[in-house]
């Protein structure tokens, strides 16, 4: 099954979606995403990456229809093809987005403890969410909650539990089960694993990958740690500065990145069996309100020159599905790559 | 060899619930291990949440009093009841650095505040000049400058920047051991690198000895000499950082390298943990066995 049989569930074309403030007469705009352009295939995992503050926070708000003053989409458009139609999301009324919303279009929240009510059980928290849009009702509901519940390796017990009583790991697939029981078309996760310990995390990104599969859905996979993204997405976009740098498939952009901040990236994550001094990139990312000319990287980029300084570089396409935003991206060398013994890991 | 940190058959056990349905946790049982004192190192912490290190780091720190046996720092006993004067003194030998640094800074005050606090704290003083340059040093360790730093509120600085701040406040008393709990895991990828190195050359330029406390064993991997890998407040491996890493022997520790997310086939999308190896890792819990030495120097914890 290759990508290109599939068709476009997402499409996002020249996105700028930004923060206007108007506090006592003084005028403020933060440009959080400013130019995004990419799409999302059917049944397919794309990893989102990018340091806090590099705007991807503000970009999955809009992809999932969640955009509420200050933020406004200024240009651009978002447009899901679901099954039951398609739907514009920044020209939606309330009502169409309402429609998809939990049923086609789904969101697994970070920080699991505060998405669940700590005063209401489990089972009240479920049929909060989905009671409306599967349309079931008592007994049929709860049949259909329990089987979903079994899939993510919970006993019906905790339909009964408040969520302190469970652990970091369950509360995060009982987040997980909510956001996935309506077998939605389309699924944003936002660091669904950041808060948990290794043993656990990877758990929950096998439970995320296997139910993705089984229901064919395609899944936004936003974190900032690659080591998760090499192992979960299909494709990765890095954001920068609110700003999409590149984008491929995992393999390329591990091993033959075409940005020097996905090089830094990928060359900074430690590894076992291996001591030897791993870069670490020096500077701040740039203030969104304020930004720098030219490429936003330039000033923490080892291989800028005037003219990253002056122009914007445009995302081209440098390989197969492989696009980059850089001047210079022929002379970006993996900084580790090949360097990897293989096997150590087994 | 003069010990810094001596750790004798520390346990501690805290109660839960009320009068009715009383339960006693044992956050972590009778652990020991010593740091010396001229040979700086990085001794890490290893475990899950739920597993004792914090309440380890706790006790060494003297924020908790041991149920039973005993820390001893220099010689001295660690305790909560010390006098302000005897706490003073050992604070100024041992320094925490906490996990999250957007927390660890009061959002509404500038970070040199903090800074200023603490050296007033310990140089004893109230010259500006002094604090001023005390600080300076402190920043230029960890690679900022009072100058950059002067006048800022946390949230203008990054989360890798902030975090250095925090260190840096710890470093001016020029105490001989740091713990660090967790002080990378809220810090982005990006600068995550930039956090580890400097606590290397803290240890190598420095001569810091850093108590290292995490669960990520990839980052434990690159900078530690030593470490300990905890499970339910149950030491359970022990020894030289690679010896124990390129190829653990207890099943727990097993399980923790398994779980560690490899980059080497990235995109290939292998996810699935053996359930073997969780099941043996998990049915170890609770059973106490002995902690048994290695012929490479490791010890390991072997049962029945």
């Amino acid at each position: 099954m290759t990508r290109d049989s599939k068709p476009d569930l997402l499409k996002v074309e020249g996105l700028k979606a930004y923060y206007q403030m108007n506090y006592y007469g003084v005028e403020r705009e933060v440009r959080a995403v400013d130019g995004i352009s990419m799409n999302i295939k059917r049944g397919e995992v794309y990893g989102i990456a990018g340091e806090s503050s590099s705007g991807k926070t503000s970009f999955i708000k809009v992809l999932a229809a969640a955009i509420r003053p200050p933020l406004r989409v200024v240009e651009g458009t978002v447009k899901y093809e679901f099954k039951n139609g398609p739907i514009e999301v920044t020209t939606a009324s309330p009502a169409q987005i309402e429609e998809v919303r939990w049923k086609h279009l789904s969101y697994i929240m970070q920080g699991s403890m505060s998405v669940l009510n700590p005063v209401r059980r489990i089972g009240k928290t479920f049929k909060d969410f989905a009671q409306r849009p599967l349309g079931l009702t008592g007994a049929a509901f709860e049949d259909r909650v329990i089987k979903h519940l079994a899939r993510l390796k919970l006993p019906p017990e905790v339909l009964r539990a408040y969520p302190h009583e469970l652990s970091g790991g369950m509360r995060q697939r009982v987040t997980i089960g909510l956001a996935t029981v309506c077998h939605p078309e389309f699924i944003i996760a936002d660091e669904p694993t950041t808060a948990l310990d290794v043993v656990v995390q990877k758990e929950v990104l096998s439970l995320i990958r296997d139910i993705q599969k089984e229901m064919d859905s395609s899944v936004v996979f936003v974190t900032h740690d690659m080591s998760v993204h090499a192992n979960i997405a299909d494709r990765v976009g890095i954001i920068y500065a609110g700003r999409l740098v590149e984008e491929g498939p995992t393999k390329q952009m591990f091993f033959t990145p075409k940005h020097p901040y996905t090089a830094h990236l990928v060359a900074s994550l430690p590894r076992i069996g291996d001591t030897t001094q791993r870069p670490a990139l020096e500077g701040r990312p740039p203030n969104l309100a304020d930004p720098p000319q030219g490429c936003r990287f330039h000033p923490r980029c080892p291989l800028a020159v005037d003219k990253c300084r002056q122009e914007v570089p445009p995302l081209e396409t440098v390989a197969q599905d492989h696009r980059t935003a850089c001047w210079r991206w022929q002379d970006v060398k993996p900084l580790v790559g090949s360097a990897h013994p293989a096997g150590v890991m087994a | 060899m003069t010990t810094l940190l001596d750790v004798r058959n520390v346990s501690k056990s805290f109660t839960m619930g009320g009068i009715f349905g009383r339960k006693t946790v044992n956050a972590v049982m009778d652990a020991s291990f010593s740091l010396s004192a001229e040979k700086p190192e990085i001794f890490t912490i290893i475990g899950e949440s739920g597993s004792g290190k914090t309440t380890l780091a706790r006790m060494i720190l003297g924020l908790e009093d041991p149920s039973e046996g005993e820390i001893l720092f220099q010689g001295q006993k660690v305790s909560r009841h010390a006098s302000k004067a005897e706490r003073l003194a050992f604070m100024s030998k041992v320094q925490p650095v906490f996990q999250n640094p957007f927390e660890a800074f009061n959002p509404l005050k500038k970070i040199e505040r903090y800074l200023e606090s603490t050296a007033r704290q310990f140089l004893h003083t109230k010259d500006r000049a002094a604090i001023d340059r005390a600080m300076d040093e402190a920043l230029q360790k960890v690679g900022l400058s009072l100058k950059e730093v002067r006048g800022r509120f946390p949230h203008e600085m990054s989360g890798g920047q902030l975090q250095r701040c925090a260190i840096a406040r710890a470093l001016i008393p020029n105490p001989p051991l740091l713990i660090t709990d967790e002080p990378v895991s809220m810090v982005d990828a990006s600068l995550r690198m930039s956090i580890v190195n400097l606590l290397k050359s803290l240890r190598d330029d420095l001569k810091v000895s850093v108590i290292y406390i995490t669960h990520d064993l990839a980052t434990a991997y690159y900078i530690s000499n030593r470490l300990i890998i905890m499970q339910r407040g149950r030491i359970v491996e022990m020894g030289d950082a690679r010896t124990v890493l390129d190829n653990p022997q207890h099943p727990y520790s097993q399980l923790l390298k398994a779980s560690v997310l490899s980059t080497d086939d990235a995109g290939a999308g292998k996810l699935a943990t053996d359930p073997d190896m969780v099941k043996a890792a998990n049915g170890l819990v609770g059973q106490a066995g002995k902690l048994v030495v290695r012929p490479d120097g490791r010890e390991v914890r072997v049962y029945g």
